[in-house]
This record gives C-alpha cells, sequence and structure tokens, in this order.
C-alpha cells in the first residue's frame, strides 16, 4: 500500500533536554482516505500534523524519521522549497476559529492569499474561486462575507471560511486538528458533517485528529491511537470497533460511553492497562537510547 | 460620524485642560520668587519707575484680575507682550514653534526607524545571540536620559569626529531664501539640497540624542508584542500556507503588533517634545525650548505662560492624531 502521507520513525524532541515527545511514529494515510488520531490530551496528536505541515514550535526538533507527501520526503527538502510543497499541495483545518484567522485582515485575502500569492493565480480567478468556495461550505452571501473582518462573524461561520480556506487549492492532503472541540455543541455537527461532504466530493486526503471516538466512527476510515509519543494502534475503525488489538485502545473504547454501558464513562482507563502501555512506552525509550 | 464625535469630545476636553494649565501656570510664575520688573530696570531706579512699569504690564492688578484680563487677550489671539524681547508673545512664539516642530518629528521619526528596525531584527532573530545584543543595546538607550545622549554625541560627533554641527539650527551666514520658519520642509520644496544638507547636519544630534531613549523603548516593546503575535494561530496558520518568516512577521504579525506600541509612542511624544527644552538649550537649536529657558531666566511672565499653552497645544494635538490613527488601523474600532 503507497499512502499519499507516509510518516516513517518519526521522532520529535525537547531541543533543551532532548526529551522525546513523539517515539518513532509510523503512519500512513492513503490516497482519499480519513484517518482518525486519537489519544489524550498531551499525547502528541498536534505535534504530528505539526511536524507534517512544518509548524513544529521553536523548542522542538525533529530527531529522525521521515515524512513522505507524495513521492518526496520533506524532511531532505531545503526550507523555502519544503514550505511551498506544503502549501500546495497540504492545508490545516486548525482548532480554533476564533483565534485562526487575523483580525485585521479581510476574509476575502485571508482566503485567496495562498492562491494568488504562492500558487500564482490571477487575483481574479482566485476570489471566483473563494466566491465559490464559500458558498459550498453555506455561507450566505459570500460577496459581503469576502469583505467582512472576523470579529463581525460567529465562530461556526469562521469554521466554515477556514474549511473553505483550506479546500480553496484543491490540496491533496488536509489535516483537522480538533476542528469541533472550540465550537457551541450545535454546530459542531454541521461542521463535521461538512468536513465529511467537503472531504468526500473533492477526493481529498484527511488526518482527522481528535480525542472522540465517536466522531471517529462517523468519519474515518482507519484509525491511529497515541499514547504518550508512542503509537500503540494502527487499524480500520471497522476492526478497532469490533476488536481492539491493544489493552489501551480497549480501554479508551470502553471509556467512549456510546458502545458499551453508559455508566464506563465515569471510569477512568484502569491503572494496570496503564501501567502496562507506560512499560511499553519505557521499552522503545531504552531501545531508542541503546541503539544511538 | 464616530471621528466626529471623537474630535468634537476631545476639543471639549482640550479646553478644559488648556484653562487648568492656563491657571496652574498662571499662579506658580506669580508666586515664585524674582521680579521680573525689577531685572528690566537699572539698578537705580526709582520705586517710582518701578511701580509704573508695573501698572504698564498689569502686574499691580490682583492675581485673578490678571488673569481676566490675560484670559480675555488670548481669546482675541492676543498673548500680551514679552517683557524681555518687547515683542507681542504670539508672534515669538509662532516664530520659534516650526524650528522644534521640525526637530521633534525628526527625532519621531529616528526613533521609529531605528525602534522598528531593532524590533523586526529582534523577531526575525530571536532566540539568537543577535536578539540578545538588541536587548542590551534596548537596555542602554533607554536608561541614559535624552540630554546625556546629547553630551556624548558632541563629544563624539562634535569633537572626536567632527561630522555634525554642534550649534545652532543652520550655519548662520548662509543667506536664507525662506518665507515660513519651516526651514527645513521648505529647503526640500524649493530643492535647495544644499540648505536642507546643512539643516540636517545641525539637527541630527539633537534630533538622534531625542530619539534614542524612544527609540530603544519602540524597539522593547514592539519586539515583544510581536514576538507574542508570532505564536497566534492565525500567523501559524499563514505559515502553512507556504510563506516565508519575513512574510509572516510583517504583513501577519506587525499590523497587529503594533497597535500597544502605537499608543505608547504618544505618550512618550509627548515626553520628547518636553526633552526639547534641555536638548535644545544644549545645542543652542533656536527653538521654543530653548527661547523657553531664556523667558523663565528673565522671569518673562507673558512669554512663559504662551510657551506653555502651545505645547499643552502641542500635546493634545499629538494625543488626538494618535488615538486617530489606532482607530484607523484597528477594524474593530473602526466599525464599531
Ligand atoms: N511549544 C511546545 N514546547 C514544548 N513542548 C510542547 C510544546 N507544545 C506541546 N508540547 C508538548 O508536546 C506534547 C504533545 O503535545 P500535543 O499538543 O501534540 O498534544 P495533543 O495530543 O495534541 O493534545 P491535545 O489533545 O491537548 O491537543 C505534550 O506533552 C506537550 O506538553
Ligand atoms: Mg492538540
Amino acid at each position: 500500500m503507497s499512502g499519499y502521507l507516509r510518516i516513517r520513525n518519526l521522532s520529535v524532541a525537547l531541543r533543551d533536554s532532548g526529551a522525546r515527545l513523539l517515539r518513532s511514529v509510523s503512519l500512513e494515510v492513503a490516497a482519499g482516505e480519513v484517518r482518525g488520531l486519537v489519544g489524550e490530551s498531551g499525547a502528541g496528536k498536534s505535534m504530528i500534523g505539526k511536524a507534517v505541515l512544518g509548524i513544529l514550535p521553536r523548542s522542538v526538533e525533529v530527531v529522525e524519521g521521515e515524512i513522505w507527501l507524495g513521492d518526496v520526503d520533506l524532511l531532505r527538502l531545503p526550507p523555502a522549497e519544503r514550505r511551498k510543497r506544503v502549501g500546495a499541495n497540504a492545508a490545516l483545518i486548525p482548532q480554533d476559529p476564533l483565534t485562526a484567522l487575523n483580525p485585521s485582515r479581510r476574509i476575502g485575502g485571508q482566503v485567496t492569499d495562498r492562491l494568488v500569492d504562492i500558487l500564482g493565480w490571477k487575483r481574479a480567478k482566485a476570489e471566483a474561486r473563494a466566491l465559490e468556495l464559500l458558498a459550498e461550505v453555506h455561507i450566505p452571501d459570500p460577496a459581503r462575507v469576502m469583505r467582512s473582518y472576523p470579529h463581525e462573524l460567529s465562530g461556526g461561520m469562521r469554521q466554515r471560511i477556514l474549511i473553505a480556506s483550506a479546500f480553496a487549492a484543491e490540496p491533496r492532503l488536509i489535516i483537522a486538528d480538533e476542528p469541533t472541540t472550540a465550537l457551541d455543541v450545535t454546530v459542531q455537527k454541521q461542521i463535521l458533517r461538512l468536513i465529511a461532504a467537503m472531504q468526500a466530493r473533492h477526493g481529498t486526503t484527511l488526518l482527522f485528529v481528535t480525542h472522540d471516538l465517536g466522531v471517529v466512527s462517523k468519519v474515518c476510515q482507519s484509525l491511529s491511537v497515541l499514547y504518550a509519543g508512542l503509537m500503540v494502534e494502527d487499524t480500520t475503525v471497522a476492526d478497532f470497533f469490533r476488536a481492539p488489538a491493544h489493552p489501551y485502545s480497549a480501554a479508551l473504547l470502553a471509556a467512549t460511553p456510546k458502545y458499551t454501558d453508559p455508566w464506563a464513562s465515569l471510569m477512568p482507563v484502569s491503572e494496570a492497562v496503564i501501567d502496562a502501555v507506560r512499560a511499553e512506552v519505557d521499552a522503545a525509550e531504552t531501545e531508542w537510547r541503546d541503539a544511538r | 460620524m464616530l471621528l466626529l464625535r471623537t474630535i468634537l469630545a476631545r476639543l471639549a476636553t482640550t479646553a478644559v485642560t488648556l484653562f487648568g494649565v492656563a491657571v496652574i501656570v498662571f499662579v506658580v510664575i506669580r508666586v515664585v520668587p524674582g521680579n521680573p520688573i525689577a531685572m528690566m530696570l537699572p539698578p537705580n531706579a526709582t520705586a517710582a519707575d518701578i511701580d509704573r512699569l508695573r501698572a504698564l504690564y498689569g502686574f499691580d492688578k490682583s492675581i485673578p484680575q490678571q488673569f481676566l484680563i490675560w484670559g480675555w487677550g488670548v481669546l482675541h489671539g492676543d498673548f500680551g507682550t514679552s517683557i524681555s524681547l518687547r515683542q507681542p508673545v504670539l508672534g515669538l512664539v509662532l516664530g520659534r514653534l516650526p524650528a522644534t516642530l521640525e526637530l521633534s518629528v525628526m527625532a519621531l521619526v529616528m526613533a521609529v526607524l531605528l525602534g522598528g528596525v531593532a524590533a523586526l531584527t529582534g523577531t526575525r532573530k530571536r532566540g539568537t545571540r543577535v536578539e540578545a545584543g538588541i536587548d542590551v543595546a534596548n537596555g542602554v538607550a533607554m536608561s541614559v536620559p535624552d540630554f546625556l545622549w546629547g553630551l556624548l554625541l558632541i563629544i563624539l560627533f562634535g569633537v572626536l569626529v567632527p561630522v555634525f554641527q554642534i550649534s545652532g539650527r543652520v550655519t548662520p551666514d548662509l543667506k536664507l531664501p525662506f518665507t515660513t520658519q519651516f526651514y527645513l520642509v521648505e529647503s526640500v520644496l524649493r530643492l535647495r539640497f544644499d540648505l536642507t544638507a546643512d539643516l540636517l547636519s545641525h539637527m541630527f544630534m539633537p534630533a538622534l540624542a531625542l530619539a534614542l531613549p524612544l527609540a530603544a523603548i519602540i524597539g522593547q516593546l514592539l519586539k515583544q508584542s510581536l514576538k507574542e503575535t508570532m505564536h497566534l494561530d492565525y500567523v501559524t496558520l499563514t505559515r502553512t500556507k507556504g510563506y516565508g518568516e519575513n512574510h509572516v512577521i510583517l504583513r501577519e504579525a506587525l499590523p497587529n503588533a503594533i497597535l500597544p506600541t502605537l499608543t505608547l509612542i504618544g505618550v512618550q511624544f509627548t515626553f520628547l517634545i518636553g526633552g526639547t527644552v534641555i536638548v535644545e538649550r544644549l545645542f543652542s537649536y533656536e527653538g521654543l525650548g530653548n527661547m523657553a529657558i531664556d523667558a523663565v531666566i528673565n522671569r518673562d511672565l507673558p512669554l512663559i505662560q504662551g510657551i506653555v499653552i502651545v505645547f499643552a497645544l502641542l500635546f493634545t494635538a499629538v494625543n488626538l492624531v494618535v488615538d486617530m490613527t489606532y482607530a484607523a488601523l484597528n477594524p474593530r474600532l473602526r466599525h464599531a
């Protein structure tokens, strides 16, 4: 199988202490597939997306691995070339629509800028494309919205705009990092459905970061489970919900109310499971240390 | 609409402020010791002579009466007559104001350029030795006051490497074809770049002395807000679109990061204008500040009053301009 995004043995570590935040992570997203990336807070889900998109914080660095986007390893490209490649072929749907738009720039420019500046489109063509996409994500009166500033729009509207902006250049890959967490519950469902519909229509490869297994069951075909920077499970959604291979995955699943008994949500992942997965993380760490 | 209301409200507060300033100055300079009349007359003048002169300038009346007479005059554009220079105060002040305005604005431009470059370079090179160096330079520039910078510059560029003029506004024996007192502006408009060069050579050191502390403050604050802004989500999102560091700093971060700095520049610019008093003296620059010191030495009450009122007006004008620029740059205020 050859995925559009292929991450091999990616390790990301803090620059000063050398502590690893991602531990030799491998992950593959087939072209046109939707893969869920789950794990508890701090597991490193966002770190994977940032590594792919080249927006790792300055305090961390990639210490080993490959990130293949199509047929190039991004980590081997010179920085400027890498930026261009990512800008042209990948996009991010961010978590918080309230902070992801520049407050002092009009919406129009923020949707068209990549098309014009990075991909070299004519402005008129880019604007026509933006209008088309804003309509596609069900924004009423797109022409007016293009002239608006972010503060004039609701959170749900802004997330629609960010989705339109992500799809504008027809990227092969989109990374959605908990795209509904910051929204009202009522809006969450609409946005989720919108992303799924857009993905299907455009045939985009989608890496969907979430900690909600319910969401995974609705929009994803495959799933990766991360714990403390270690990939503990990589499977299809069907297999996962039938019989998770890893005890941690099983515990996660058990802690999700819809699929077992509703009281289970009140139970934390059991200590035995945590100890087991921790031991696994420690073993991975020792092995990595010894190899150096 | 909003703009009009802002301006009207500001005019009202300005009037109140100016009245307050006028009262305070008027009273204070009459209570502090020193007799302007006695200083004008030769030592052998009689008491009758002194009384005559006091009556001529109205100093024989009570302070409230004097204030009413003076205030009435001011409302009609008459700021009285300078005691030491024996000319109408308004003409004297307006004659000197352009020199101080040119110096202050030049200093402001220098401060914004220096501070801006420091902040942008520091942000571009954040976390490196370059940034550390900029921080040190900012710290030094900030903790040395403008007049000390003036002295240092005189030693440096006036004495050790004499490339700039130390004294005055323009070389005295030059023939000036100017009709206004805005020499620098007029020299450029008349394409007399020889004169522009001479004026700049005189202005460089006092302007730089005034600019350095402000440049440091601008550099520090702007770099701080830039660095904070660089972590915001919309900046990160722009990076994923394929933009490089320079674009991200200049187009995404700067327009938002600049707002707090702008407010600060407004406040600090009024301090800078206050600083012209001593710095102009230091460089014998013929501006309003220099005249103010002479006026105080000579106990020239009408002239002091006139200068103070003009400075107060200037400060309010600066604040108004800053507020309007802020509103223009911030879409959230523009549409409020
Ligand atoms: N700027 C940073 N500098 C240093 N460490 C960081 C930084 N950002 C995140 N980390 C650390 O990296 C680890 C992974 O963080 P990451 O944001 O990828 O978690 P996550 O799985 O996305 O969690 P969440 O569900 O809360 O978003 C965490 O332990 C976190 O403390
Ligand atoms: Mg995250």
